[in-house]
């Protein structure tokens, strides 16, 4: 009986990838265990093995297609004298070649109440701009200061000749070579000490963490070492490290691979924190990561890594930290966010353009320093607010601006400020509790009626 | 492996050392046991607070390995620090102020006893975890390698640290990386209050490197020229490229842990008799007597010399002000 060959998810994250090559061709007979195809996830080409026997009836798929999304059939097998025309073919005409639209302000659309979108000021109106991930911005950023700087040089498990646990470093091994871009063992405390002690001596290292999870490991040498020699040294020997590494859940990996490190790290003087949420803000923000003279830690997220978002052309694009980003403009909510969290936020806003209510949305994209006056004048206008994040409710960072917003906007409040964070539990694995223990755009929604009393 | 004992490794004490050499070490090893006694009064007196951790018994490690140091070469330690930053030029006035709390102190009075800098002297401090400067000290070897001056770190930590898992990771990768470093175990035998036989599943420190490569040796640490000899044969392995050395020095802190041991975990005979029979100090001047390279009068001089470089420090440290309450504000970001 004819059997279809199914798109497979080869990574935790994988909703689509590319079938970048048919290594069998219609006719050929395929025994179990020879390789089908070769498969381009976000993390890795992998390459795709037969499960059954039989011969391959008919692709459907053809190489080279990008944005197949797992589970669309992309080949029939057949037995012996069988057609693969027996098969319906709806799959055929199911390429998915489309990749979802990255979630910008510009994607709201016909709403009851007109939506103002905000051109990031970071770069002037008019710059070219182009299309990439979040992961790709993130390699250019860490190519383009290694070029510039010889200090400069990236070290981590994986990084090397594997590509990159998540290909941001994909062919930096090959440019900079094995001197600089450094494979370390599994060994996080070590080489976390090892890299602090090379900007103690003059070099400015990269660490990447192959998640913020396993630098738990290495949190002494982050905190006691990197933050606060240079207080401690009387200002005489700052740290110039970069450590950074998917931060947050991914999809599927439970509690000891899902946790958002945002707040544990905002609250160490000494550190700066950053967290963006677009690919531009990755790369400017990762530019100017490499070149502050302190540690920086820099939480990325797997889930945005293969999201597309316009980058500005520019020969040499900084961010400078402490500055939000205001995504919309509006009147009646202030939502401030940061990283993954902007992209519920994001959504919620649409949701609630469509009913009228208007909201302002604010990326924070730097924890320390954060930039208060943006939120605080927001809130003096909108006289309402509700903060967005991934991580734990208790000591969260939405507590933290809650608390500044009471201080120093008192009288501005129409209503309390509303945290919307992860739930107050582990990270399960079952799917449904799962999402249940993430944050999400109705959750975001709900808490916006609650501050207008709608 | 080779891993080797104290006794091979020693070469003839005394034999072909000059005059000069050895007046100079036993200044430098006297100078860290007055500073030291001056800060231990200071502390009665309450002008020095917190943590203060004495090197008293220990002056021979340090002042041997830096007898092989050249400029550009990198030190590191723990908390037990005074005596590192001595040893390496650091100015006493400075490190006796930090201890008191001044601005004139080296860390303007923010590090205090266990943290302590000085970019000049290439003294990388003064940690106060046990064995965080392992990796740390590894590290600035790594920038040694990577900026390929030909220099080597003294990476110095005690028996307590030795079990330390870091310590581990950290001699695979100096290991796997031939990294320029020097990791001195300063084996006073106690780490704290926990005598090594208590902590230790196996006594040879030295040999802590052999599963990954590294070669290592026990050194007589009240013994100044046995130190320097085994700090010049570890120095030339890292600078010719071999990767990392282990010196375990054999060494005895008279005082407490720190200034609060209730010292119940050994008895005063023990402690008594390294004084009388092991003192580093006591074997140069013998020395320099025996030899004919010094008088009892000459010594003496030196030791004036020394107790007014301390009573000189004592006065600054204590003379110097409290840090302005700015200071509170700065030295957070670069």
């Amino acid at each position: 009986m004819a059997t279809e060959i199914l798109m497979p998810a080869l990574s935790p994250t994988m909703e689509e990838g590319t079938l970048a090559k048919w290594l069998k061709k219609e006719g050929d007979t395929v025994s179990a265990g020879d390789i089908l195809a070769e498969i381009e996830t976000d993390k890795a080409t992998m390459e795709f093995e037969a499960v059954d026997e039989g011969i391959l009836g008919k692709i459907l798929i053809a190489e080279g297609t990008a944005g197949v999304k797992v589970n669309t059939p992309i080949a029939v097998l057949v037995e012996e004298g069988e057609s693969a025309d027996a098969v319906v073919a709806p799959a055929a005409a199911a390429p998915a070649a489309e990749a979802p639209a990255p979630v910008t302000a510009a994607a709201a659309v016909a709403a009851p109440i007109e939506v103002v979108s905000k051109a990031s000021p970071d770069f002037p109106e008019g710059t070219e701009m182009k299309t990439m991930t979040v992961r790709e911005a993130l390699r250019e950023a860490m190519a383009e200061e290694m070029r510039g700087t010889p200090e400069v040089y990236l070290m981590g498990e994986e990084v090397g000749e594997y590509q990159g646990a998540y290909k941001i470093s994909q062919g930096l091994l090959d440019e900079f070579g094995p001197k600089r871009v450094i494979d370390t063992p599994i060994t996080e405390h070590g080489f976390a000490g090892i890299a602090v002690g090379s900007a103690f001596g003059g070099l400015k290292p990269i660490v990447e963490f192959m998640t913020f999870n396993f630098a738990m490991q290495a949190i002494d040498q982050i905190i006691n070492s990197a933050a606060k020699t240079l207080y401690m040294s009387g200002g005489q020997m700052g740290c110039p490290i970069v450590f950074r590494g998917p931060n947050g859940a991914a999809a599927r990996v439970a509690a000891q691979h899902s946790q958002d490190y945002a707040a544990w790290y905002a609250m160490i003087p000494g550190l700066k924190v950053v967290m963006p949420y677009s690919a531009a803000d990755a790369k400017g923000l990762l530019k100017q990561a490499i070149r502050d003279p302190n540690p920086v830690i820099f939480l990325e997220n797997e889930i945005l890594y293969g999201q597309s978002f316009d980058v500005p052309v520019l020969d040499d694009f900084t961010i400078p930290f402490g500055k939000a980003r205001i995504w919309r403009e509006g009147t009646d909510v202030t939502l401030v966010s940061f990283g993954i969290g902007m992209k519920h936020t994001l959504e919620a806003a649409d949701k609630l353009a469509a009913e009228g209510i208007s909201a302002e949305v604010i990326d924070l994209r730097t924890l320390r320093p954060i930039d208060y006056d943006t939120v605080l004048a927001s809130v003096m206008k909108t006289n309402r607010c509700v903060t967005v994040e991934e991580g734990f409710p208790v000591g969260s960072i939405g507590n933290h601006l809650s608390s500044v917003i009471m201080e120093r906007a008192f009288d501005y409040l129409d209503a309390p400020v509303i945290n919307c964070t992860g739930k107050d539990v582990p990270m399960p694995y079952a799917a449904n509790l799962e999402k249940l223990a993430l944050i999400t755009s109705d959750e975001v929604v709900a808490a916006v009626k609650k501050v207008t009393y709608r | 492996m080779a891993t080797r004992k104290a006794t091979e490794a020693a070469s003839a004490p005394g034999a072909n050392v000059s005059k000069d050499e050895l007046l100079t070490y036993y200044r430098d090893m006297l100078l860290i046991r007055r500073f030291e006694e001056k800060a231990g009064q200071l502390y009665g007196m309450g002008l020095i607070g917190g943590f203060c951790h004495l090197y008293i018994g220990q002056e021979a490690v340090v002042v041997g390995l830096e007898a092989a140091a050249i400029e550009g070469d990198k030190r590191i330690t723990s908390y037990r620090d005074h005596g590192h930053m001595l040893a390496c030029g650091m100015d006493p006035k400075g490190v006796m102020a930090e201890l008191t709390g001044r601005i004139g102190g080296l860390s303007k009075g923010k590090g205090g006893s266990m943290h302590m800098f000085s970019k000049e002297k290439h003294f990388y401090g003064g940690h106060g975890i046990v064995g965080a400067q392992v990796p740390l000290g590894a590290g600035l070897a790594f920038a040694d390698k990577y900026n390929e001056n030909g220099n080597v770190t003294f990476a110095y930590f005690g028996d307590g640290a030795a079990n330390q898992g870091q310590v581990y990771e950290t001699f695979n990768m100096a290991a796997l990386w031939k990294l320029p470093v020097i990791f001195v175990i300063e084996n006073n035998q106690y780490a704290m209050g926990t005598a090594q036989k208590r902590s230790t599943s196996t006594p040879d420190l030295y040999t802590r490197g052999a599963a990954f490569g590294i070669p290592g040796e026990a050194v007589d640490g009240m013994d100044v020229l046995a130190v320097k000899a085994a700090s010049e044969k570890a120095c030339a392995h890292c600078r010719a490229g071999e990767g990392p050395y282990i010196l375990e020095i054999k060494t005895y802190r008279y005082r407490g842990h720190s200034m609060s041991d209730p010292a119940k975990y050994r008895t005063r005979e023990e402690v008594q008799k390294m004084r009388e029979e092991r003192d580093a100090i006591e074997h140069v001047r013998e020395l320099l007597i025996n030899g004919g390279h010094a008088t009892d009068e000459d010594l003496k001089a030196i030791d004036k010399e020394i107790k007014a470089i301390v009573n000189e420090a004592a006065e600054f440290s204590k003379e110097s002000p409290e840090p302005p309450l700015e200071e509170l504000w700065t030295d957070i970001y670069a």
